[in-house]
């Protein structure tokens, strides 16, 4: 099989998700078009070299709907040759659609394809595409459906991760990130967003609270307390009655920050990439997705990762550096436990809690920055998960070439 | 026309007038026959020319109609077709059969003519599905028992004539669920608020004013058939609002029912689904989900016990027959403990004349304070008149002397747990008592064949086990001793009935039927402990069981003090060594060692805050206890499940075995009304018969024995039904004493 190569990846700042924020006014096909064009001009790429636009999003609604991937790439100026295609595979969509753009490259469909996302989520709400999963009496019955915060404080009871133990991850995330940005680590991959007149209007990620401490984040009441109380909590244990009673500890400061952005990653073979003068910076290794327990929702990373490292032929020990992206602190925190992850290998420049998760689109964010921190660091391997809705996972293994 | 169930007649003005009024009965019920009557009046008023407009009314004082006649649809529920067609042409028949109300009623609302109906009394379940069906509705404003609601939920059953569907296009999803949910039943005042009544007016008025305004709207339209409508509050995935509705709504009933209860999630459908396509598919989509539910053995389950037979039981139906109907003139009522005081109270509610006697005048009258305190309560709350009130209290006569007893029908001893004071009341009360006058004991425990030892007229005696608190136990056990005589039951029951109760009808043994097999409930909770399972899942798996309570809660709410005398007492006259009995142990390390006695300590397996609510499960159980199942994924739950349920079945069919109970419905409405029983299963026979099916359940209870050992061990009763085929309500069919000698 062809093998597939990361050529470049792009990421926008992350905006507050709120109409406050830098990027509220600038709408999401503004974002993924500027992401495409990006990975275009550094490259210096003719587009009709690209044979497929991926575009992970989340609530492919209003003006993410009727798939903003081939739209996008049309509003980007692509050549009209190139065909554009929306997946959802919830908070892994961006992942998601750069594990299809590989594929489509390994298996030949595709020379040059681009995967990525947008998630404007101050425009498009999550949530906005509706969905039958906890609305359908049906199905939500049979897989005690629950939010996935009540999934996350779960995830803390049962594996025992207190209020102290998901602050202080979240506190050591605002320090990484702090860290990555004071150093320029995120420097090759960040685009400013321009605004309508084409003028700089977000060059970072505005989401962080570098001075978090855990006396300011002891100050704010957990977010799931309400919803589990008028239910969820029963639902759930009817899944786990092994816990007595779940212990809400996720609050707006240790859950990832709800933010706009867009993603673009550019794969190839050798050969395309060659043909065209790119050099390839890092080489897929393997890529995996998975279904586990939908009703505690956010434990598959672990799973996924155990997948990829099989077919990799690898072990846990063999990845220099993990990203996991950071919905929820217990997440990560379960995670580095299943596996035996320690944390200095884990998220190494932060992530969701500091930086914000825009749904879609940080699949491809986080597989930017470990292609970036790979070469900075001079690592050799990296794999790159996220925790999926309805108990999926992705995961993504790179080397460096 | 031919019709059985329904007047008809049209005025000069061309409007008919359909009064529903079936024959030889005191309410209507849509029998099979009133539904044939409606497609003909649906036919005649959509094809007569001559016809101008419909209204339906009732000739029944006691209101339009009761809803579905659930004495043929128990008979439906949850049966078969054996024949030879396909699984698909038999579900399309049954869809035609099950349709044909609905396919009528629609039929009706769009013939194009108005249809109004006039209602003074009640109108339940299908009853109130035709009256939704109407364009119109007018009720009585001056009927107390004016009462609208859709019930099938209760029984286990969905609405199936339109509830599902005219309901929340009437008032909006999240106005209507409950109501269809809960199966709560509402007044004229609130229907007409809510919309779901038109107009109110005097009773008498109200066939007038349906007629005047049939006569004044030619063109009558259900608002659901307008151009534009639009569901109040909106619909899932058009309206965000409506979303959140639906989610919550699965989230609250999935919480509160464990899912135990299949009409609880069709219903969530019907409306789910059918609100998001036009009505005539909603129709279809309700059918089918009707049909779903009625082919579930939790349907049948439900209806045969929560509804025919509690009902059968609560008129007498296990009654020995040939005795003359007692008149209860006089009631004594000795002891006037939380027990006494509650009896006294129940019997003057019912009218009765009760004296109530204790040690001195003084105890007597505490004993009255309580039916005082009930009274000031019910008074206060507008739930009875002062008046009334003290009609009730002057019927409580209080004393210390046996002279005032003298000529009552009935004792009821009611002092505590103790042979020889028992022994010493029944003599001093014979002593002043009648030839023919009873002696009821309210024992929960102590076998009434010893107890009536003591007595000089032993076919007199009778125990009558009362619950706590008396006024809210809707059941009564009623335990024949050994010379009790079948006069003597038949004046028990005659008493139960006077005042308000179900009564269940057994022989003697220790612990009688509900007593000795609740026990078992909480004593396997414990087993389960002594195992290492962790104490979370013991309480959640009971919970979740259908159980009210989780066993350790259970047993912290008896007291673990009772529990642990009881087991050492049960352990000594078994012979087992309670120095090797882990659960001995356990329990005698609790209350002994650690003073934790149960709820009333505030501090048992549980930690309870001021107000007696569990707040958490003691910690330091876990010290106790060498926890090895911490985790309890789907398939070990159902076990745990089974293993709960099962091992109260089994204690049940041993007092079959034993002839302690003789009638499948005293041993169903028993275990539901007395302990709890998961009530979707229709209480732990029906548990046996429908919801395992009696051979597939001994091959469980084979395989428990085999882990558990001999507390599951399978009475050779319900191997001799495996084998034969036969369930409880086959083997011990309603005819209670009778039965007995059958079996």
């Amino acid at each position: 099989m062809t093998e597939a190569y990361i050529y470049d990846a792009v990421r926008t700042p992350r905006g507050k998700g709120k109409q406050s924020g830098s990027l509220h006014e600038i709408t999401s096909l503004s974002l993924a078009t500027q992401a495409l064009q990006a990975v275009r001009d550094r490259n210096e790429l003719d587009t009709s070299y690209v044979d497929d636009v991926i575009l992970g999003c989340v609530s492919p609604v209003g003006e993410q709907g009727a798939d903003i991937a081939r739209v996008a790439a049309l509003n980007a100026d692509y050549s009209q040759e190139t065909a554009g295609v929306q997946v959802n595979r919830f908070c892994a969509s961006g992942l998601e659609a750069c594990n299809m753009a590989a594929a489509k490259v390994m298996v030949g469909e595709a020379d040059m394809a681009i995967g990525g996302g947008v998630e404007a989520m101050s425009r498009v709400p999550m949530g906005a595409d509706g969905g039958a999963w906890s609305t359908d009496p049906q199905v939500a019955f049979k897989t005690y459906f629950a939010p996935q915060g009540v999934g996350a404080d779960t995830i803390a009871t049962k594996w025992g991760f207190s209020r102290d133990d998901v602050d202080a991850y979240a506190i050591e995330s605002q320090k990484r990130a702090a860290r990555a940005w004071e150093e320029g680590r995120f420097k090759k991959s960040i685009i400013p967003v321009k605004d309508q007149m084409g003028a700089v209007i977000l060059d970072h990620d505005e989401h962080m609270r570098p001075d978090t401490t855990m006396q300011s984040l002891a100050s704010l009441n957990p977010s799931f307390v309400g919803m589990g109380g008028m239910g969820f909590d029963e639902v759930i244990k009817q899944r786990y009655p092994e816990l007595e009673s779940i212990d809400h500890v996720h609050h707006a400061g240790n859950s990832s920050g709800i933010v706009d952005g867009a993603s673009a990653v550019l794969f190839g073979s050798k050969e395309a990439g060659e043909k065209l003068g790119l050099k390839p910076r890092a080489r897929i290794r393997s890529m995996a997705s998975i279904g586990s327990e939908p009703g505690i929702m956010l434990t598959g990373p672990s799973y996924v990762t155990e997948k990829a490292l099989k077919k990799a032929g690898m072990e846990v020990g063999d990845i220099d550096i993990y990203e996991l992206n950071e919905a929820f602190a217990a997440v990560v925190l379960r995670m580095m436990q299943a596996l035996d992850i320690p944390h200095d290998k884990m998220n190494v420049n932060g992530g969701a809690i500091a930086m914000g998760h825009p749904l879609g689109a940080t699949g491809g964010m986080i597989l930017g920055t470990m292609v970036d921190e790979l070469e900075r660091a001079d690592k050799e391997t990296a794999l790159i998960t996220l925790c999926v809705g309805a108990g999926m996972g992705t995961a993504t293994i790179i080397e460096r070439v | 026309m031919n019709l059985e169930t329904f007047k008809f007649d049209i005025d000069g003005d061309g409007i008919a007038h359909a009064v529903f009024d079936v024959p030889g009965r005191s309410m209507n019920t849509l029998t099979g026959k009133a539904v044939a009557d409606i497609v003909a009046i649906a036919k005649e008023v959509a094809s007569n020319d001559k016809i101008k407009g419909l209204v339906i009314s009732s000739g029944k004082p006691s209101g339009f109609c009761a809803g579905a006649d659930l004495g043929e649809m128990g008979n439906r529920a949850g049966s078969s077709d054996d024949s030879a067609k396909s699984e698909d042409e038999k579900l399309k028949e049954r869809f035609e059969q099950g349709f044909t109300l609905n396919k009528t009623l629609r039929q009706l609302e769009t013939c194009g003519k108005p249809v109004a109906c006039a209602l003074n009394g009640l109108a339940l379940g299908g009853g109130l599905e035709v009256v939704l069906a109407c364009h119109y509705r007018v009720a009585a404003n001056d009927n107390p028992k004016q009462q609208f609601g859709l019930p099938e939920a209760k029984i286990g059953l969905l609405p199936g004539a339109g509830g599902t569907q005219r309901l929340p296009r009437l008032v909006g999803v999240q106005a209507a669920l409950p109501l269809i949910l809960q199966g709560t039943s509402f007044d004229a005042k609130k229907a007409h608020e809510m919309g779901v009544i038109q107009e109110l007016a005097p009773g008498a008025d109200v066939v007038e004013k349906a007629k005047a305004w049939v006569k004044a709207n030619p063109e009558a339209k259900a608002p659901w058939d307008e151009k534009g409508f639009k569901v109040p509050g909106g619909v899932p995935h058009k309206s965000p609002g409506a979303g959140q509705v639906a989610t919550m709504s699965n989230m609250m009933v999935a919480a509160k029912t464990y899912g135990n209860f299949p009409a609880q999630k069709n219903i969530l459908s019907c409306v789910y689904e059918g609100i998001q396509v036009p009505i005539d598919a909603g129709l279809r989509i309700e059918t089918r989900y009707f049909i779903n539910t009625q082919s579930r053995p939790e349907a049948k389950a439900m209806i045969r016990s929560l509804f025919l037979s509690t009902q059968a039981l609560s008129k007498g139906g296990n009654r020995p027959d040939g005795y003359p109907k007692t008149e209860f003139k006089k009631i004594a009522v000795v002891g006037a403990g939380l027990m006494g005081a509650g009896i006294a109270y129940v019997q003057a509610k019912a009218g009765i004349p009760t004296v109530l006697v204790d040690v001195s005048k003084e105890n007597a009258e505490k004993g009255k304070d309580y039916s005082r305190r009930l009274v000031e309560k019910d008074v206060s709350r507008g739930k009875s008149t002062q008046e009334k009130g003290d009609k009730l209290l002057d019927l409580i006569t209080t004393t210390d002397n046996y002279d005032d007893v003298k000529g009552a029908d009935l004792v009821i001893e009611a002092v505590f747990e103790n042979e020889e004071l028992k022994a010493k009341i029944t003599k001093q009360a014979e002593a002043v008592l009648g030839e023919d006058a009873v002696f009821g004991s309210n024992t929960s425990t102590l076998p009434i064949t010893g107890l009536a030892k003591a007595s000089d007229r032993p076919e007199n005696f009778i125990g009558i086990h009362f619950f706590s608190p008396v006024e809210r136990m809707g059941l009564v056990e009623i335990i024949s001793g050994e010379k009790t005589t079948e006069a003597t039951l038949a004046k028990a029951i005659d008493y139960v009935l006077a005042i308000r109760k179900t009564p269940i009808a057994v022989n003697d043994s220790r612990g009688f039927y509900t007593s000795r097999c609740f026990g078992t409930y909480t004593r396997e909770g414990m087993e389960m402990l002594a195992e290492g399972i962790k104490p979370a899942i013991i309480e959640n798996v009971g919970r979740q069981s259908g159980m009210p309570m989780g066993p350790l809660e259970v047993s912290d709410s008896v007291g673990l003090d009772t529990a642990l005398k009881v087991t050492r007492a049960t352990a000594e006259a078994m012979g087992v060594d309670i120095q090797t009995d882990d659960r001995t142990q356990f329990l005698a390390w609790l209350v002994e060692d650690n003073g934790r006695v149960g709820r009333k300590a505030g501090k048992g397996f549980y930690d309870y805050n001021e107000k007696g609510k569990p707040e958490r499960l003691w910690p330091d159980l876990n010290t106790r206890i060498d926890v090895t199942v911490d985790e309890c994924p789907p398939e070990l739950k159902q076990h745990y499940i089974n293993r709960l349920l099962i091992r109260q079945a089994i204690e049940v069919a041993r007092c079959f075995e034993e002839g302690v109970i003789t009638d499948a419905r005293d041993g169903d409405i028993g275990s539901i009304l007395a302990w709890g029983f998961a009530p979707y299963t229709g209480g732990c026979c029906s548990y046996v018969d429908l919801i395992w099916g009696i051979k597939p359940f001994v091959e469980e209870a084979k395989k428990m024995e085999e882990k558990y050992g001999e507390r599951f061990a399978v009475p050779q009763l319900l191997k001799d039904m495996a084998e034969k085929g036969e369930g409880f309500y086959d083997r011990f069919p309603p005819g209670g004493v009778k039965a007995k000698e059958a079996a």
